[in-house]
């Protein structure tokens, strides 16, 4: 299965994911692995829980991985995220992005993880052991 | 006219709920639904940022909201 925008609960597979997008004419392949940090402020983190618009979601990863290719020449994009309770170490997206050459492969994999961090309608609620709290919610 | 508005993140814990019937003027604009919303529930204006998604995707402010639509509150996004 080759499925280059995917939102899915199930754990992902940075690996599959690098193989998806290997082709002949590609002679650089980057990825991002965004995944479970234990603290975040010096405070410990549980777990995550993301929530996503899914159908937004898709369509906006999707513009982002049409912007990339068209802006920087890339090959193909492939843009997983997670959704549900993700573990502590586990990821919760996998970018990657195959080109010709790897400058523009390093450009475009950094587009689509800030862009994706802007535009994408998914949230994030931290859980800690005296609350939780939705990320970014509040100035 | 009476228009369904959805949550997400925030939003529904700010709502108490999925989701809200709000009763609005017809040729309501975004930018209207956005301040019967503040005005029903002040905990909106805490937040950094509160866009409006219609039929997913993004709209300006003075997009026109229709009956139909799918209106969805969108918080300040945090994935990745």
């Amino acid at each position: 299965m080759k499925t280059l925008i995917h939102i899915t609960s199930e754990k992902l597979d940075p690996q599959a994911c690098v193989e998806a997008v290997s082709y002949p004419e590609c002679g650089g392949i980057v990825s991002f692995v965004g995944t479970v940090r234990n603290q975040t402020k010096g405070k410990s983190v549980l777990k995550l829980e993301f929530e996503a618009y899914e159908k937004m979601a898709l369509k906006e990863m999707q513009k982002i991985a049409n912007y990339a290719k068209t802006e920087f020449q890339v090959e193909e994009v492939l843009i997983h995220h997670r959704t549900g309770v993700v573990e502590i170490g586990e990821e919760a997206v996998v970018i990657v992005v195959a080109a010709q050459h790897r400058k523009a492969a390093f450009q475009a994999c950094e587009y689509c993880i800030d862009t994706l961090k802007e535009t994408v309608p998914i949230w994030k609620k931290e859980f800690f052991e005296d609350g939780e709290v939705w990320v970014s919610a509040h100035p | 006219m009476k228009i369904e508005v959805i949550a997400f993140g925030i939003a529904k814990d700010i709502l108490n709920g999925n989701q809200v019937t709000l009763e609005v003027e017809s040729e309501s604009s975004v930018a209207d639904v956005r301040q019967a919303l503040v005005n029903l529930y002040p905990a909106f204006q805490g937040l950094a940022s509160l866009q409006l998604a219609v039929n997913a995707d993004y709209v300006n402010d003075d997009y026109l909201v229709k009956e139909n639509d799918e209106v969805v509150l969108i918080p300040p996004v945090s994935g990745g």
